[in-house]
């Protein structure tokens, strides 16, 4: 019989939360996506060891108090702008690594024009994109990815392209822009998954290194509140509904 | 040189770090210069032209953020797109500066210069209690003087400062005395300036947030108290302000920037026909001068506010005299520039003269 | 001494540059100058016009309805500006394109054949230079040495060459200016 102190030992340890992640308990609902990828920028950032040179920028959603849960410096943007944000923020601080994370209401509805243009120019900054295709912290509402026939708060008999237009692929029209080096869309839901999310996330932050341009990740989550499921039958949905229209893998890497 | 270049000039001389704007008549001379002069070979200053207004108050905001003199112009229609982020700004108590180069308006009115925004600048302008450090220039001069003044202000009460001015002085070309050359701020300077609280990267402190949330209602209050306080410092001590021909003045024009030029003219004028007429030109419109003006109240017979507009500072000269004497408005409207003589004539038939 | 004067006309007819060299040249003699344009559309070839007031004192107003002298190179401008110019005040005007010539009496009225003197000597170019000219022979406000200095100071140094070719056309000016109206 082994006490507890002898297994919690150093040698022992197989697996720990990075220090980056605050013991701030996180406001998101179970089986949300963004716990995962917080983790996994906080996880890069410390293996990159650019705690001190990494800045974050928080959007307007419900990543908004990401500056909660990573210990590193943050700006809070306003509705869309983090790209515009992270561009002063890199233009006057070149040297460090400046990253946005952003929802899909923020960054392809009202913030469409920002993350164009930073792409466009190249900015030297690493965005996050998570794709649920609803908005969440307003109450579920349609959002530009929402797929067809998807049911939101707005779009309450199914989202009508003769109504509210078409799911937009905003990252295949950035990997258009002659600014992005690297566009890549990625999901978190199984282990292999959000192992494949970092090694991602870790290129893109490697990008800024080497002052390539901008690099993009989306991932593809869940939102089971909105989308009113448990959170497995999300899963489940995402895959069946969401990768048909966004699939996975690398769109551009130059 | 003209104003606006003036602006860029004095910009560069200053040490400012940051110039982010979008072209809008009647001030894109601002940004033409930056990229003409280069300053990011001279001082390093970066200067970046945006999509839009709303992006280029944007990337102010994350400039300022990290601590950085940073600054953006453009004009009316421009500064309205701007408010987002200004508010954002004032909310997270960032410094910078906005220069706006007013014409006619509602919407896209016209591109000839007006005085219609003082509301839009002293009132806050977007969403919020909050108020922006507002200063009128007069003259080339203080296009170029209140840059450096501007920034000094930003700083000391970590707050956005406008400089207000029209498509007169940002057209018009005069003699100045351009600022010698300040170096820009280095990066000890900036951390002993802004360290507790700029973007800098985290090391060996706790992580600096710029924000401008809080969920709570009651922590927002504090915030908002705190706010206020600042306001009631910068209000006793920030007030700038010049009397012409107060003196024995039986009557006052009160007017500020191009307005306040062509009163001088006026002035003179009146004095010819043997009219005792003064004019008090409000500096800063936030803080407004509101005790001189209370004093002035007492000594003359009535005071005429001179705008490009409606009647808009009237409203806190009325405040300021709370009653006392008669004060009336003038002013030609929608871009239309009022000579000396016009206002010579309003200030007798709003008096009976 | 305070000189207050409108110039207007066509916009490419450098008016605004016109402008800009007198207040350059009363800076060179240590006046106070103003330079206020009208602005916008109007610099694509519609009406343009310039105020500028040159002054030993201190300048109050830049905007003005009323002028010491007023130059007029077109119709449009002579329509507006001729009652702005003050009683005893001075109006200099070219007559090409004029079909309704200044008409008051109480002001002294020159005219120079910019234009024409300008074609005549094969430059276009010059004609602001040659209406200055004749400005500057009825209103000496400016030693033409400190034209030449405003010049230098107001171009860049690669039209530096032009300057000689500019003050031969305000010496044509100051030669074939003419009266109308003399008070």
């Amino acid at each position: 019989m082994s006490h507890i102190q002898d297994i919690t030992k150093p040698e022992h340890l197989v697996y720990r939360k990075t220090p980056l992640l605050t013991d701030n308990i996180m406001h998101y609902c179970p089986g949300c996506t963004h716990g995962v990828v917080h983790k996994l920028v906080g996880e890069v950032i410390e293996e990159l060891n650019i705690q001190d040179q990494a800045i974050g920028v928080s959007p307007v959603g419900c990543s908004v108090l990401a500056y909660n849960y990573l210990d590193i410096d943050w700006a809070q943007a306003a509705h869309g702008r983090a790209p515009a944000v992270a561009t002063g923020i890199s233009r006057l601080h070149p040297e460090k690594y400046v990253f946005t994370y952003q929802g899909d209401g923020d960054l392809a509805s009202i913030g469409c024009a920002e993350i164009m243009h930073a792409c466009s120019r190249g900015e030297n900054i690493v965005v996050i994109f998570i794709n649920n295709a609803i908005y969440g912290m307003t109450g579920g509402q349609m959002a530009p990815t929402t797929l067809l026939g998807q049911v939101t708060a707005t779009t309450p008999y199914g989202r009508d392209p003769k109504l509210n237009g078409f799911p937009m692929k905003i990252t295949e029209l950035l990997a258009q822009l002659d600014g992005t080096c690297y566009v890549t869309r990625q999901s978190a839901d199984t282990p292999g998954a959000v192992r494949k999310a970092k090694n991602a996330i870790k290129k893109a932050f490697q990008n800024t290194r080497l002052r390539k341009g901008t690099s993009f990740v989306e991932i593809v989550g869940t939102c089971n509140s909105g989308w009113k499921m448990t959170p497995v039958d999300a899963n489940t949905w995402m895959r069946e509904n969401m990768f048909p229209k966004y699939p996975l893998g690398d769109i551009k890497d130059i | 040189m003209k104003g606006n270049e003036v602006i860029a000039e004095a910009a560069i001389r200053c040490g400012c770090d940051g110039y982010f704007g979008y072209p809008i008549t009647p001030q894109s001379e601002v940004m033409e210069t930056l990229m003409l002069r280069k300053p990011w070979e001279e001082t390093g200053m970066v200067v970046l032209q945006a999509e839009s207004e709303v992006a280029a108050i944007n990337m102010v905001y994350g400039a300022a953020a990290c601590g950085k003199k940073v600054m953006t112009s453009s004009s009316s229609p421009g500064i309205s797109l701007k408010q987002e982020g200004i508010t954002y700004l004032a909310g997270a108590e960032l410094p910078c500066l906005v220069v706006d180069v007013v014409r006619g308006g509602p919407g896209l009115g016209t591109i000839q210069p007006a005085q219609s925004d003082y509301f839009q600048a002293t009132k806050g302008g977007g969403h919020g209690d909050y108020h922006l450090i507002v200063l009128a220039p007069a003259s080339v001069q203080e296009m170029n003087d209140f840059v450096d003044l501007g920034f000094e202000l930003a700083f000391k009460y970590r707050n956005p400062a406008m400089i207000l001015s029209d498509g007169v002085i940002g057209q018009m070309m005069e003699k100045v005395e351009l600022s010698p050359y300040k170096p820009r701020w280095t990066d000890e300077e900036i951390e002993k300036i802004s360290g507790s609280w700029a973007l800098r990267g985290k090391k060996n402190r706790k992580r600096n947030i710029v924000t401008s949330l809080e969920l709570d209602s009651y922590g927002q209050e504090k915030f908002n108290l705190k706010l206020q306080a600042k306001y009631r410092e910068i209000e006793a001590k920030e007030v700038r302000y010049e009397e012409i021909a107060c003196e024995d003045a039986d009557y006052v024009l009160v007017a500020y920037g191009s307005s306040a030029r062509i009163c001088q003219k006026t002035v003179k004028l009146a004095r010819e026909q043997g009219i005792k007429l003064g004019l008090f030109r409000p500096i800063t419109l936030y803080p407004f001068p509101t005790e001189a003006i209370t004093k002035l109240a007492g000594r003359v017979k009535g005071m005429l506010s001179v705008e490009m507009s409606a009647g808009q500072m009237v409203y806190d000269v009325r405040l300021a005299v709370n009653g006392k004497v008669k004060v009336e408005h003038y002013g030609r409207l929608g871009g239309v520039i009022h000579a000396p003589e016009e206002v010579l004539e309003g200030f007798k038939s709003a008096f009976g003269l | 001494m305070t000189e207050e004067i409108i110039i207007a006309g066509f916009g490419g007819q450098g008016v605004l540059s016109m402008g800009k060299i007198l207040a350059y040249s009363g800076i060179m003699q240590d006046q106070e100058v103003s330079w206020m344009p009208s602005y916008g559309p109007e610099m694509r070839g519609g009406t343009a016009n310039v105020t500028v007031i040159i002054s030993d004192e201190r300048i109050s107003s830049p905007v003005l309805h009323k002028f010491d002298t007023a130059i007029i190179l077109n119709q449009q401008s002579l329509d507006k500006f001729e009652e702005g110019v003050k009683p005893g005040g001075t109006l200099l005007y070219d007559p090409n394109g004029i079909t309704r010539p200044p008409m008051r009496k109480d002001i002294n009225i020159y005219r120079i054949e910019g234009a024409r003197l300008a074609a005549e000597n094969g430059n276009p170019k010059i004609f602001n230079m040659i209406i200055m000219g004749g400005f500057l022979k009825v209103k000496p406000i400016v030693k033409v040495e400190n034209v030449e200095k405003g010049l230098q100071k107001s171009l860049p140094e690669r039209h530096h060459k032009l300057i000689p070719m500019n003050i031969d056309a305000i010496r044509i000016g100051m030669a074939n200016v003419e009266t109308e109206n003399r008070l």
